[in-house]
C-alpha cells in the first residue's frame, strides 16, 4: 500500500463513520455538524482522483453553503429542543422499504455492470492520476459554454432558468402581506 | 529574481536519496504545516502589536508602552496569559460542537493561508483552480462561526453568528466577483500565474485601468467585512453583544478565534496583494533600468510581506475611521451598491479584455 491507497482509506473511513454518525445523531445540530464531515470526505475523494474543479465546488456548495443552510433552517425553527421525533411502527417500515429499494438498485447495477468479478476479494491498488489526466479549468469552461457535440451550454441555461424560477418563489413567499 | 523552486526541487531530490518517496512527500509535509503553523503565530503577533499601535495613532494615544521598549512585550505576556487560563464548560452547551467550532474555524484561515504566493516558487498550495479553492475553503470558517453560536446555547452567541453568517455570505459574493474582474484580466485562476504575469507585465492595478482600480477599492470594502472588522464589526459588536459569537468561550478556545480574525486580516490583504499589487513583483517603471535592477535585487518574499502590510495599514485605517453600521446597513450596502456595482465592473473589465485595452508595461 503506498500513500495514495492509504489517503483513501481514511477518507473512506471518514465517510462511512460521519454518514453513519448523521443518521444515528439524536440532535438535529449535530448530525448537521456530521453531515459537514462526510461531504468534506467527499471533497477529499474529489481531489484524490484529481478533480480539483469538482473537489472545489463540492466544498464551497455543500460544505459552505447547504451545510450553512442546514444550520440556518434550525436555528429559524428551533423547536422541541431540536429532539428527533419518535419512532412509529410505520415509520420504521417506510424507511425499511425505501433503504431495501435502493439496496437493491445499487446492487443490481454493480452486477449489470460486471463491477465484481474477483476484484472484490483481490482489489487491484489504485494510481495516482497522471499530470495530462487532470481536467483543467479552461477546458470545463469551453465545455460548458460551448455547442458543440460536447458542449453544455443548454443544460446550464437550462439550470440557470430553474434559479431564477426559485428566487421568484422565495420573493412570492417573503413577500406576501 | 531568487526562484525558490531550485531549492525545494533540491531538498526533494537529496531526500529521495535517504528515504522512500512516500515517506520523503511525508516529511516535507509535515515541514511545511509545521513551517506554516509557526509563520501563522508570528504574523498574528505583530499584527496584534500594529494594531494596538494603530489604533492608538488614529486615537491621538500613545498606545502600549509599558512591558518591553516600545511595549513590544506586550502581546507576548498576553499570550502568555491566555495559555494558562482554563477552558471552561457550560453546562448546558453542546459540547461536542462548542469544542469543534474554533478548530473549524482556523482550519479555514490556515488552508487559506497556505494558498498565498510567497516568492517566486516559494507557493504551497497552487491548483489550476488556485483561487476558487482559496474561496472555498474560506467558506469553511463560516460554518465553524456559526456552530460556535448554536453550540453555546446562549443569547449573545445566537445572534451574534446569526449576524455574522448573514454578513459573511452577503459579502463574499462581492469579494467573488472582484476576483473574477482579476481573472477575466489574466485568463488563469493559478496563483502563481496570476502572479508570474503581473511580474513580466506590470502590476494588475496598473494594468487593468479603471476597472481594476474599482474592483481594488470595493475589495477593500468586502474584504474587511468578511474578516468581521471595521465599521462591520457588529457579529462581535462590544456594546451590545459582549463578545458576539464568542462570549462563552476562554482560554485558548477563544485565542483561536482571536488568532483566525487577526489571520484573516493578514489574508485579505494578501490576496488583495496578489491579485492588484502585484504579489512577489517588484515595483518596476519602464525606462529606468538602473531602478528596475535595484528592485529586482530585493527578495520576492520581502515585496510580498511589505505590500500584504501596507494593504493591511489601509484596512486598520479604514476600521479605526468609520463608526461601526448597523445590520440592516450593512446588508443594503452589500445587495443595493457593492454587489450591482461589481458585475458592472466585470462587464467593464470584460470589454477592456475583448479590445485589448489593457495596458502592458
Amino acid at each position: 500500500m503506498d500513500s495514495y491507497n492509504i489517503m483513501f482509506v481514511i477518507l473512506a473511513v471518514l465517510i462511512v463513520c460521519a454518514s453513519f454518525a448523521t443518521v444515528l445523531a439524536k440532535s438535529v445540530l449535530r448530525a448537521a455538524a456530521y453531515l459537514f464531515f462526510a461531504l468534506l470526505g467527499v471533497a477529499g475523494m474529489y481531489f484524490l482522483m484529481g478533480y480539483t474543479f469538482l473537489g472545489s465546488v463540492q466544498v464551497m456548495v455543500y460544505c459552505g453553503g447547504i451545510v450553512v443552510l442546514y444550520v440556518f433552517a434550525i436555528l429559524l425553527t428551533r423547536g422541541a429542543k431540536d429532539k428527533l421525533s419518535e419512532n412509529t411502527k410505520q415509520k420504521i417500515f417506510a424507511s425499511a422499504l425505501l433503504s431495501l429499494t435502493g439496496l437493491g438498485a445499487f446492487v443490481y447495477a454493480i452486477l449489470k455492470a460486471n463491477l465484481l468479478h474477483e476484484n472484490l476479494f483481490r482489489p487491484e491498488p489504485l494510481y495516482a492520476p497522471s499530470e495530462e489526466a487532470t481536467i483543467s479549468i479552461n477546458t470545463i469552461g469551453r465545455h460548458m459554454l460551448s455547442t458543440d457535440v460536447n458542449g453544455y451550454l443548454l443544460p446550464f441555461e437550462a439550470v440557470s432558468v430553474l434559479l431564477l424560477a426559485c428566487i421568484v418563489a422565495a420573493l412570492v413567499i417573503a413577500r406576501k402581506r | 529574481m531568487l526562484d525558490l523552486a531550485s531549492w525545494t526541487s533540491a531538498i526533494h531530490t537529496w531526500l529521495l536519496g535517504l528515504v522512500p518517496e512516500w515517506a520523503a512527500i511525508l516529511l516535507e509535509c509535515v515541514v511545511v504545516a509545521l513551517l506554516i503553523i509557526t509563520l501563522y503565530a508570528v504574523f498574528a503577533i505583530v499584527l496584534i502589536y500594529m494594531e494596538r499601535k494603530v489604533c492608538a495613532f488614529f486615537q491621538c494615544r500613545i498606545g502600549p508602552n509599558r512591558v518591553g521598549k516600545w511595549g513590544l512585550l506586550q502581546v507576548f505576556s498576553d499570550v502568555f496569559k491566555m495559555l494558562q487560563k482554563e477552558i471552561i464548560n457550560m453546562r448546558k452547551s453542546d459540547m461536542f460542537l462548542h469544542d469543534l467550532a474554533p478548530f473549524l474555524v482556523v482550519t479555514a484561515s490556515m488552508l487559506t493561508f497556505a494558498c498565498l504566493p510567497w516568492n517566486k516558487g516559494g507557493h504551497i498550495i497552487d491548483f489550476n483552480v488556485g483561487l476558487f479553492f482559496m474561496v472555498a475553503v474560506s467558506s469553511i470558517g463560516v460554518v465553524g462561526i456559526l456552530l460556535a453560536g448554536l453550540g453555546s446555547n446562549s443569547k449573545y452567541p445566537m445572534i451574534g453568528s446569526m449576524r455574522a453568517g448573514a454578513q459573511l455570505i452577503s459579502y463574499e459574493i462581492s469579494i467573488g466577483i472582484t476576483m473574477l474582474t482579476i481573472v477575466a484580466l489574466s485568463g488563469t485562476m493559478q496563483i502563481s500565474e496570476i502572479v508570474q504575469q503581473q511580474a513580466d507585465n506590470g502590476w494588475n492595478i496598473i494594468r487593468g485601468h479603471v476597472p481594476a482600480v474599482i474592483a481594488f477599492l470595493i475589495y477593500l470594502i468586502a474584504g474587511n467585512a468578511e474578516c468581521n472588522r471595521g465599521p462591520f464589526d457588529l457579529p462581535e459588536g462590544e456594546s451590545e453583544l459582549t463578545a458576539g459569537y464568542h462570549t462563552e468561550y476562554s482560554g485558548m478556545h477563544f485565542g483561536f478565534f482571536y488568532l483566525a480574525e487577526y489571520l484573516n486580516l493578514f489574508i485579505a490583504a494578501g490576496i488583495a496583494t496578489t491579485l492588484f499589487l502585484g504579489g512577489w513583483a517588484p515595483l518596476h517603471i519602464a525606462g529606468l533600468d538602473g531602478f528596475n535592477a535595484v528592485m529586482d535585487a530585493v527578495p520576492g518574499a520581502v515585496w510580498f510581506i511589505g505590500k500584504t502590510f501596507f494593504v493591511i495599514f489601509l484596512l486598520m485605517w479604514e476600521r479605526w475611521t468609520f463608526p461601526r453600521l448597523r445590520i440592516d446597513h450593512i446588508l443594503s450596502l452589500e445587495w443595493k451598491y457593492l454587489m450591482p456595482i461589481s458585475l458592472i465592473n466585470l462587464l467593464l473589465m470584460a470589454l477592456v479584455v475583448v479590445f485589448g485595452l489593457g495596458i502592458n508595461v
